[in-house]
């Protein structure tokens, strides 16, 4: 009988919860396929909400998706629970969110890395290819066989257009540069790969690179694994990754997935958040080159100075870095 | 001590496969429980997750449907005595078949495109297995390994296409455009809004239903047709088979040929039915959980189609699971996932002697009483 009590009183306070619940201020968040803690850019994502939640007490509902129906399942479900932003993470979940997003248009949604031209969706983009620009640069910089390397996760767009800034800004500072690239794959497994990608920066090795850049999720673990047990250098992407191998990781082509999402949950939260295209660049802090006590010593001053003055230049317009355009 | 005590009928179809499922779950209740979550609770979100609204049975009979195509993929090569793990693949290149139909015919009217669709997606499946399947028959290279092989080459020509060919201009996603509104399938909830039903908007679709068509298709031709006689006979005993006549080559690629083609169909509810476009990596694993579903329903279609039903409930319900239970993550729920899969195909056995033997012990005193 007590229990049966217990169990009623328990039902109404669960029900008087989720009422409070339902009338507040609900941001969520939709992690895609890398999981949110690839250490890259599923987990920047999350370090932003949870800075959120640090400063504003205020809880987040979250998900990971494991196939492509649950984008649009997860996303619906969130809207009909209250949520009242929705910040889905990653450009394969764009199209989800624009056929959601036109189903509940009282609910602000946020995408990541793609466009989605709604009301009621604001869409953030990084210029990757500056900070990879200047990753490019401290790579030639840094190489003493005047070969440096790029292990990309899987082939697509968005990874073209960080091996491409990166070989711009290896032959902008040293023309004769090599660059090699390699992709890890063609499936979504290629962001989930460290055993390959060790391999494949092992074979970059094997013909004389000495620093190697990865763009590839988790897979880029074990690009960085591999050069630190060589005695040589990796360059980290999406996360500041200088800590994993202290004096290994030449430096980290940041990307604030973590500022965007807390800046679209304030925003939201304060009423300031505006639907509409949003481009983060080296001028805005979206990305950037990572400088820590972790890295300090790899970079010489002469190199820092070059890579200050190349990232003045970038954000002037006087240095121009081009864009890889599909098609 | 045997593994193949005997077993009455309905304990072996019945039985059996309740007691492996209940020994999984206990598993997974324990696990559940380490997490620091109720096992109970976690049992009835699943549950209801699964099959407690019109939204969660048709998410899971969505998933269903996707797996009764594969599961029948496989058991149709197994009773030609193949292991197909090409299913994936196969799904792929029939996907792409069904997409680019429904792309390039975008303006003809739906009844035009249907079948046309549906040709298109069980040839790409079929073409994509016909290979395979004559280098078995021809070159004794081993169809595990070359159907194996075949997904990645699939994924590899598929993400080719999509990233250079197909992709929609000025975007970063590769996929295609949007198939136009005559080139998809028809949603459950529009068709039962015509005979004035009135049902969740889901991804479930007439695809469905072509997924029961394909399961009563193959029962009939394994089990009532010359073509299936000969098929079971190679497949159980390529030496009679030989000795009476039936050539075991041809059996081979005819058998991969439906295989592929069952495969192929997963596109018609994966794309046209939910998706509306071709998107890189669709199956997403389908072509494997047929493998599992075709095990646990013994290559038999009614056995695919409640297997199909079973991991339609897993997916829906785990995804449900994870999605309230934010500590049981997707992780968990792969776990959960698999241990089904272990207890009912890899440890079958595990339980039937001792079952047998109660089923033995109440079966005798039926017969004093």
């Amino acid at each position: 009988m007590i229990s049966l009590y217990r169990f009623a009183t328990s039902l109404f306070v669960l029900g008087v919860v989720s009422v409070v619940h339902a009338g507040n201020f609900l941001p969520a968040i939709v992690y895609d396929f890398g999981g949110k803690f690839d250490r890259s850019f599923n987990q920047s994502a999350s370090e932003g909400a949870e800075r959120f939640k640090k400063e504003t007490g205020v809880a987040f509902r979250e998900f990971e998706i494991t196939n492509a129906a649950q984008r649009e399942q997860a996303m619906a479900q969130l809207a009909k629970r209250g949520a009242t932003v929705i910040v889905a993470v990653g450009f394969t979940q764009a199209s989800a969110v624009e056929r959601v997003a036109k189903q509940f248009p009282a609910v602000k949604f946020v995408i990541i890395d793609a466009v989605v031209d709604l009301p009621n969706v604001e869409s953030v983009n990084f210029r990757e290819q500056e900070s990879s620009f200047l990753c490019g640069m401290a790579a030639a910089l840094a190489s003493k066989t005047g070969k440096v390397g790029f292990v990309g996760g899987m082939d697509i767009p968005l990874i073209r257009k960080f091996a491409l800034g990166y070989s711009e800004g290896a032959h902008y500072v040293n023309p004769s540069v090599e660059v090699v690239e390699n992709m890890t794959g063609t499936t979504p497994t290629a962001w989930g790969d460290p055993t390959r990608g060790a391999e494949l920066a092992k074979s970059q090795f094997g013909r004389g690179v000495d620093v190697v850049f990865h763009a590839a999720g988790a897979t880029g673990l074990g690009v960085m694994q591999a050069a630190a047990d060589a005695g040589l250098l990796s360059i980290g992407c999406d996360s500041n990754q200088d800590y994993l191998h202290p004096g290994s990781v030449l430096t980290s082509a940041v990307k604030r997935v973590d500022v965007a999402v807390y800046k679209a949950f304030m925003g939201a939260k304060d009423g300031t958040w505006k639907p509409g295209k949003l481009v983060l660049g080296l001028a805005e802090e979206g990305v950037d080159f990572s400088l820590d006590q972790h890295n300090r010593a790899l970079i010489t001053p002469a190199s820092e100075a070059r890579l200050r003055q190349a990232k003045a230049d970038i954000i002037s317009g006087r240095l121009k870095v081009s864009e890889y355009k599909a098609q | 001590m045997s593994a193949t005590a005997k077993l009455p009928r309905w304990a072996e179809l019945g039985l059996l496969p309740l007691v492996n499922l209940l020994a999984a779950l206990v598993l997974s209740g324990v696990i559940v429980k380490i997490l620091g979550e109720s096992p109970w609770a976690a049992l009835k979100l699943m549950s209801a997750g699964a099959f407690g609204s019109q939204e969660a049975v048709g998410y899971t009979l969505y998933y269903t449907t996707n797996f009764i195509f594969t599961g029948l993929a496989v058991a149709v090569a197994y009773h030609a005595g193949l292991f197909n793990i090409g299913a994936e693949g196969q799904a792929y290149i029939g996907g792409l078949g069904t997409g680019l139909v429904c792309l390039w015919l975008g303006a003809w009217p739906f009844w035009a495109v249907f079948p046309l669709a549906v040709l298109a997606g069980a040839l790409g499946g079929a073409a994509w297995a016909f290979i395979p399947a004559w280098l078995q028959a021809r070159r004794g290279s081993h169809i595990v390994i070359t159907t194996i092989m075949f997904n990645f080459l699939a994924s590899a020509l598929m993400t080719y296409l999509l990233v250079n060919v197909l992709i929609r201009p000025g975007q970063q996603s590769p996929e295609s455009r949007e198939f136009s509104a005559h080139a998809v399938m028809p949603a459950a909830h529009e068709l039962l809004a015509k005979v004035g039903v009135t049902f969740t908007a889901t991804p479930l679709n007439l695809a469905f239903l072509l997924a029961l068509l394909a399961a009563a298709f193959v029962s009939v031709f394994i089990w009532r047709t010359r073509w299936g006689y000969a098929l079971r006979v190679a497949g159980q005993s390529p030496d009679a088979a030989v000795y009476a006549g039936i050539l075991p080559p041809r059996i081979i690629i005819g058998a991969m040929l439906l295989s592929g083609a069952l495969a192929g169909c997963l596109g018609l509810n994966e794309l046209m039915g939910s998706q509306h476009r071709i998107l890189i990596d669709f199956p997403g694993g389908a072509g494997f959980v047929g493998i599992a579903v075709a095990l646990m329903g013994r290559n038999r279609p009614l056995g695919v189609i409640l297997a199909a039903v079973l991991f339609g409930a897993l997916a829906q319900g785990g995804s449900q699971l994870s999605f309230d239970m934010p500590k049981v993550n997707r992780d968990m729920v792969v776990v959960i996932q698999g241990l089904v899969i272990l207890f009912c195909g890899a440890l079958e056995n595990v339980f039937r002697a001792p079952l047998a033997r109660v089923v033995a012990m109440f079966g005798n005193r039926g017969g004093e009483e």
